[in-house]
């Protein structure tokens, strides 16, 4: 909340969000209670479901305790899933690089638990190529874990923000919004957004110039 | 009540005759005739089913009926699943003789038994494991193996030296140790003996695809059409004898047209004797009563009778040895042994695992410890072995026989038939590190375990391959080397209850889809595996809690939505077992959990109901 609204641009000059572009996308989460970045991420998955192609879903096991396993009914309807269990981070990076190697999968997603030695600038390199090669999408979702080296070609950090109101009852959470902070990318500028699930993929709206210093936000506002 | 009488016995009627009545209200509303091809087939089924009866009752007629008439030779065949084409050669014989049916004189007698004969093992057994220990007593001092007797401990085994000495098995410890006071006494390990004996039949296998254990110092193998591996049956009996022997095994072999022929030749016939279906008859004759597999109380009636020898036995009438016999077991009747023995009973060798219908081994030259370097060549034989029958393996075993008599062998699976070499190859990538070899292997074994009916085919107009294969290739390499467990697909399930709800099924095993699952509400993106407590403040009877303590972090409730109260399934859960409310909530930082309350206040059903936190939203 801190400096959202402090130069808000309208969304429509901001195409909806999603996996077209396929290449190594890192979410990282602040919290592992929170879903925003599991919400933020099969948002876009719009483009796979159409593909009817599977998604290869590999957790580790610290993941699958801390903050659980993928429950289909609650993802986007018609998507097939193919889900991994490991124990350790080196496994989840070979299943990635096995699922990128097959033309049949729509994207891979591995899900890792804090700052394994494994996962360093050559591995995040290797699925980076990878993935750019065979077209596939690759997404890392990271909890509890710090933003070290990395080849991925977006970064972001993804966190929960109050749900727009319910029209039909008050009390009542409707569509999520989640905050958006896009900290690094190539071939994009970073920034940061309040984003929301669209029919087509993530709406991104009220971007937030990152190089607007926080203290000159405050003065703006206050 | 008429009326429905009457349509009752219509609709009997009907059906009595071969004929469909659609019955809907109370009304016949058409009733025709079915045509007679339905009456044909009924009358085709019933006859077929007598056909079969009258072919089981002639079928069982030899073994069943009474022993005075002479039955036809059978051929003593392993019980084989199919007799199609084999990659070993072994197995290629084995086609034929069960293609080719009918016993007659000519195939009866052309199976190739090798029973093997370890009389000491128990003592080598012991031998060896004292030799790697560096324990190896002396060859002249006296050991023997005990094992407990109803009078105190009974000698079971005896080496070389106590046997010089004068002791022999079944005495008492006690008195052989008066006999030789610097007797060494070692307790005997039956269950050792017996477990080993198992490890040494699969090793066995190296020879042949079939082998069994036979009691509990002998193994029999069928080699029928693998001799010629081995340079002739004279040159497999040797090399039987000499690998075993560099192992510390004294064993003595013969190789006989039937069962019944090489136990007895192996343990009462001169060394490495091999009778043919010609000197069958010759060579058993001069054999004592017990090469028969009787008991002893019936060698010492047939003994007092007079009969000493196998040749004995078969010159007395038939009809005299059943009358007596007739009506024996089988270890006491001498009639149905001699039988076995000339093979006109049939005994096959029942291998407890039924023998590949693909394999290929690679044999070497001297021990090595590696097997990857030939795992390339096996496949692509073993590929070309399947595509030849229009085959693809769905479960593959190598299997690796090592110098010192142990067997070691790993195993991969496919989730659809396959035979393209390097994918087969590849699903072992990791796992032959885990294989032990042990001292050195020589012998390697692919073969492919379970293995589907796969015809080349053309999956789309366009050319391209098809995706399902890419796919179960990826889930083939997956579940190699992080375990079919591990890779899973969600199945759908009959089910309100949310963990219940969906099935985490084996990608590997193909599962059909389940049932379209059950129309929800809104349902969370993650749903964790066991629900948490979680510690509820201000909770009142109606609406969810103002804040709870989940994993030692408050949160307090902004909003929500709910209850969807869910019931127990009560032929399913145990009684006792609360509804569920399950409420949306959303936290002050606006963080979406899925929470229920397990019950409701003034239930009765025991304690204030419970919060646990289940799933959450995105």
């Amino acid at each position: 909340m801190r400096s959202l609204l402090a130069t808000a641009s309208p969304a429509s000059d901001l195409p909806p969000l999603t996996l077209a572009e396929p290449t190594l996308a890192e979410f990282f989460s602040d919290s592992a209670a929170d879903g925003a970045v599991t919400g933020f991420v099969c948002a876009q998955l719009a483009a796979v479901v159409a593909s009817g192609k599977p998604l290869l879903w590999v957790q580790d096991r610290m993941t699958q305790r801390e903050a659980g396993k993928p429950y289909p009914p609650g993802l986007p309807s018609g998507l097939r899933l193919i889900l991994v269990t490991v124990n350790r981070a080196v496994d989840v990076l070979w299943s990635m690089e096995e699922g990128l190697h097959c033309d049949a999968l729509g994207a891979v997603l591995g899900e890792v638990w804090g700052d394994p030695p494994a996962l360093d600038f050559t591995a995040t390199k290797r699925l980076a190529l990878r993935a750019e090669a065979r077209a596939i999408p690759a997404l890392l979702i990271r909890r509890a874990a710090h933003p070290d080296l990395s080849a991925a070609r977006q970064r972001w950090r993804i966190a929960s923000l109050p749900a727009l109101p319910e029209p039909d009852d008050m009390r009542a959470p409707g569509a999520p919004l989640w905050q958006a902070d896009l900290f690094r990318a190539r071939g994009r500028p970073p920034g940061q957004w309040v984003a929301s699930p669209g029919d087509a993929g993530v709406t991104l709206s009220h971007h937030v110039h990152m190089n607007t210093a926080p203290d000159s936000a405050t003065r703006a506002t206050g | 009540m008429k009326d429905e009488s009457a349509q009752r016995i219509l609709t009997f009627t009907a059906q009595r005759t071969g004929a469909a009545a659609c019955v809907h209200m109370g009304n016949v509303i058409e009733l025709r005739p079915v045509p007679l091809p339905a009456a044909h087939a009924r009358l085709a089924r019933a006859r077929a089913t007598l056909v079969k009866a009258e072919a089981t009752l002639v079928h069982r007629e030899p073994s069943q009926a009474s022993p005075l008439l002479t039955p036809p030779l059978r051929a003593s065949r392993p019980v084989a699943p199919s007799g199609t084409v084999m990659t070993r050669p072994a197995t290629d014989a084995q086609g034929n003789a069960i293609s080719t049916g009918p016993t007659t004189d000519r195939i009866a007698l052309s199976r190739r038994i090798v029973s093997l004969h370890l009389p000491d093992f128990a003592m080598n057994r012991w031998l060896r494991w004292a030799t790697a220990r560096h324990e190896a007593p002396p060859d002249e001092l006296p050991v023997v193996l005990a094992t407990e007797g109803p009078h105190g401990p009974v000698v079971s085994a005896t080496n070389r030296a106590a046997i010089l000495a004068g002791l022999n098995r079944g005495a008492r410890v006690v008195d052989m140790r008066a006999l030789c006071p610097t007797l060494r006494v070692v307790r005997a390990d039956p269950d050792g003996d017996h477990a080993a004996l198992k490890k040494l039949m699969l090793w066995a296998r190296r020879w042949c695809p079939w082998t069994a254990t036979d009691g509990a110092d002998g193994i029999v193998m069928d080699t029928t059409g693998s001799d010629h591996l081995w340079g002739g049956e004279a040159a497999l009996l040797r090399e039987i004898e000499g690998s075993l022997g560099v192992l510390g095994f004294n064993a003595r072999v013969a190789m006989a047209p039937t069962h019944g022929a090489a136990w007895a030749l192996a343990r009462f016939g001169p060394l490495r004797t091999i009778a043919t279906s010609d000197t069958l008859a010759t060579v058993t004759a001069p054999l004592p009563a017990r090469a028969l597999r009787l008991d002893a109380d019936t060698v010492l009636l047939l003994q007092r009778l007079g009969l000493k020898s196998v040749g004995d036995i078969a010159a007395v009438p038939r009809l005299s040895l059943a009358r007596r016999f007739a009506k024996t077991q089988l270890s006491h009747n001498p009639l149905a042994r001699l039988d076995q023995l000339q093979g006109r009973t049939a005994e096959p060798v029942s291998a407890t695992q039924e023998a590949p219908r693909f394999a290929v081994q690679v044999k070497l030259a001297e021990p090595v410890q590696d097997p990857t370097p030939y795992l390339p060549d096996l496949c692509t034989a073993l590929c070309t072995a399947l595509a030849d029958a229009g085959f693809g393996a769905r479960k593959l075993t190598v299997t690796i026989y090592r110098t010192d008599a142990e067997v070691s062998q790993v195993t991969a699976a496919t989730a659809r038939a396959s035979r393209d070499p390097n994918h087969l190859r590849r699903l072992f990538d990791d796992k032959l590190e885990r294989i032990d070899p042990g001292y050195g292997f020589e012998l390697i074994t692919l073969e492919a375990s379970a293995a589907e009916d796969m015809r080349a085919m053309q999956s789309r107009l366009d050319g391209r391959a098809d995706d399902g294969a890419a796919l179960a290739q990826m889930v083939d390499r997956l579940s190699a080397r992080l375990g079919p467990q591990s890779v899973r697909t969600p199945t759908p399930h009959a089910s309100h209850i949310p963990e219940r709800s969906l099935a985490w099924a084996m990608a590997l095993s193909q599962a059909p889809r389940g049932p379209d699952p059950l129309p929800v509400t809104e349902r969370p993106l993650r749903l964790l595996d066991t629900p948490e407590e979680i510690r509820v403040l201000y909770a009142v009877p109606e609406g969810p809690p103002a804040q709870f303590v989940w994993r030692r972090v408050p949160h307090r409730i902004a909003r929500f939505a709910g209850p969807e109260r869910i019931a127990p399934e009560w032929w399913n859960d145990r009684p006792g077992t609360r509804l569920r409310d399950y409420y949306k909530i959303e936290d002050d930082i606006g963080r979406r959990f899925w929470i229920y309350r397990d019950g409701i206040y003034g239930d009765d059903r025991g304690a204030p109901p419970l919060w646990f936190m289940h799933g959450v939203f995105g």
